[in-house]
């Protein structure tokens, strides 16, 4: 019995250490997230989304980087979602035993956890540099340099998970590969692909140090995407560490808003997530 | 009811054939089949008659499946896998390298172990086969699923919900829409590849029974692990072993007076 007691006291260790990690994690993230509520919540009005930034000691909002942030977002996921589908497509299904899918999937890797301040460097060497002036464009396509490998690896995963026996099935009629893939596989791939264009959406709208470096910032309202545009993160960015109380106020309120949307967008992942599963 | 734990053949229905009559709509001569360098199949030589079923037979792993993939050129999906030898359709080499593989396979259908109707309506489970060879009018083509749909005895339990998702159905329901698509892009040749391991006994005889309809019009194999089944709806029959052809014959004659040593030990349930 001494043997069984030992383990007994040994398991209840191990839980107690694991329920007290989780707790410490959890900890900091509910206070990050009471103290974002409670200081987001007391700026938030109306004209936070009628009113452009405005200069310290006056009234304003963020409409401008709400706006630059929304058109930047959706052009990157334009650029970033095709190609990032065709080549998890190629990975998962034309070239699924190749060498070739071997080394893109390995720098495709890298991609998804290289520093995005390098990215963003990367892009004003190719872009603004060239240009001679920041741009929403640049800001755009450094944003879609990250979005591409988070699309390449949720489709080539979601692919693979697609049974063999549904691809043997379709060429059984004699289906051709490109119509196996476009009216079969990614029809049972549908779900898990959404996911990944939306996790890759999440992923890019708290995004600051790409586009410090490519799209700067604006105070006024700007749909010209050959200047410099603002966006929600760079102005929370400049707004927080600047000493205006007001300023600060709208800080807090666009990084609330920036919280919102992507809790928004990951409770969208999830279900879609659990309809794939439950389906 | 014969068991294999009893120690009993299993009984056969079918009268003697005469071979004489028969043609070869496949016919297997001298076949190897690799993956990579392990040799699965070693000189298989086999005939599939027209309009007549035979069963490939045999423990697990004997390459009956191996050789069934190899009559549509399956294994073609997959990379390290070579077949040599003689493999005609008619007068048509199945394994020349100029083969149109999508042609083939619709000449050449298969169901599988597992039920796989695709991710759409039960309409389109159907239809979307037909389609990628023929251009039908509304009406044509519902005509034709309907009348696959009536080959696999699925019409009635389908007619109201042909828009249901066609994985919504039962395993045995899917299984019978599975055949029905098969059926709709008019085959020749049917290969099912123990199809009903994965079924209830009242889908599997179900399935039996649609085995037996289509011989009429098409020359079927069937791979099982059941050699009830194999005694029920085949007029012939292959015990294969280590990748071997150990016997080829009627199945009235297998099944009773085998001539190979191990195909009674196999089939009277002493191994496998």
């Amino acid at each position: 019995m001494a043997l069984y007691d030992t383990r007994r006291v040994r398991n209840k260790v191990a839980v107690g250490l694991a329920v007290g990690a989780t707790l410490f994690g959890l900890a900091w993230l509910v206070l990050i997230l009471a103290v974002l509520l409670w200081e987001g919540f007391s700026g938030l009005s109306l004209r936070v989304f009628t009113e452009m930034t405005p200069p310290p000691g006056s009234a304003g909002g963020l409409l401008n980087p709400i706006m630059g942030s929304l058109v930047m977002t959706v052009i990157a996921v334009a650029i970033g979602t095709p190609l990032g589908m065709l080549a998890g497509t190629y990975m998962a299904e034309y070239g699924r035993y190749d060498r070739l899918t071997m080394i893109v999937r390995f720098i495709n890797d890298i991609l998804l956890s290289a520093p995005s301040i390098v990215i963003g460097l990367f892009v004003y060497e190719v872009m603004v540099a060239q240009m001679g002036h920041f741009s929403g464009w640049a800001g755009a396509v450094a944003l879609a340099v990250i979005v591409i490998p988070v699309v390449v690896r949720t489709t080539e995963d979601m692919l693979i998970l697609v049974p063999d026996t549904l691809r043997e099935a379709a060429a059984s009629i004699g289906l051709p590969r490109s119509l196996m893939i476009k009216k079969v596989a990614y029809r049972a791939a549908r779900a898990g692909m959404i996911t990944g264009v939306l996790l890759a959406v999440a992923r890019i709208s708290g995004e600051t140090a790409p586009l410090l470096f490519t799209a700067l910032n604006n105070q006024f309202w700007s749909s010209n995407m050959n200047a410099p545009m603002a966006s929600l993160p760079v102005v929370i960015f400049q707004f927080a560490l600047s000493p205006y109380k007001d300023w600060q106020e709208l800080a807090w309120t666009g990084a609330l808003i920036i919280t919102l949307a992507v809790l928004a967008l990951s409770i969208t992942a999830r279900s879609l997530a659990a309809q794939r599963k439950s389906s | 009811m014969n068991s294999v734990a009893s120690f009993t053949v299993p009984t056969v229905n079918n009268a003697p054939i005469n071979v004489e009559g028969l043609t070869e709509k496949i016919s297997v001569r001298d076949l190897d089949f690799f993956y990579g360098d392990h040799r699965a199949l070693k000189s298989i030589n086999v005939p599939l008659y027209k309009g007549k079923v035979t069963a490939f037979i045999g423990p697990s792993g004997c390459g009956k499946s191996t050789l069934l993939r190899i009559l549509n050129r399956m294994y073609d999906l997959y990379p390290n896998q070579r077949a040599a030898g003689h493999v005609r359709l008619d007068n048509d080499d199945i394994l020349a390298p100029s083969q149109d593989l999508n042609l083939l396979r619709a000449k050449v259908g298969m169901v599988f172990q597992k039920p796989t109707p695709f991710p759409m309506t039960i309409y389109e489970n159907i239809a979307f086969g037909i389609r990628l060879y023929e251009k039908l009018s509304k009406s044509d083509l519902d005509d034709r699923v309907k009348s696959a749909l009536e080959r696999a005895a699925l019409w009635n339990e389908v007619k109201d919900k042909l828009g249901a998702n066609g994985q919504s159905l039962s395993g045995g329901q899917q299984q019978r829409l599975c055949i029905a698509r098969t059926v709709a892009v008019r085959p020749e040749v049917i290969l099912f590849d123990e199809p009903c391991s994965a079924l209830d006994p009242i889908s599997t005889a179900k399935i039996e029974e649609l085995i037996d309809e289509l011989k009429d019009d098409y020359t079927i194999a069937i791979v099982t692990h059941n050699m009830q089944q194999a005694a029920r709806v085949s007029d012939f029959t292959a015990f294969m072993y280590l990748g071997e052809m150990v016997e080829f014959d009627q199945t009235t004659k297998i099944f009773t007076n085998p001539t190979d040593r191990r195909t009674q030990d196999y089939i009277t349930g002493r191994f496998g």
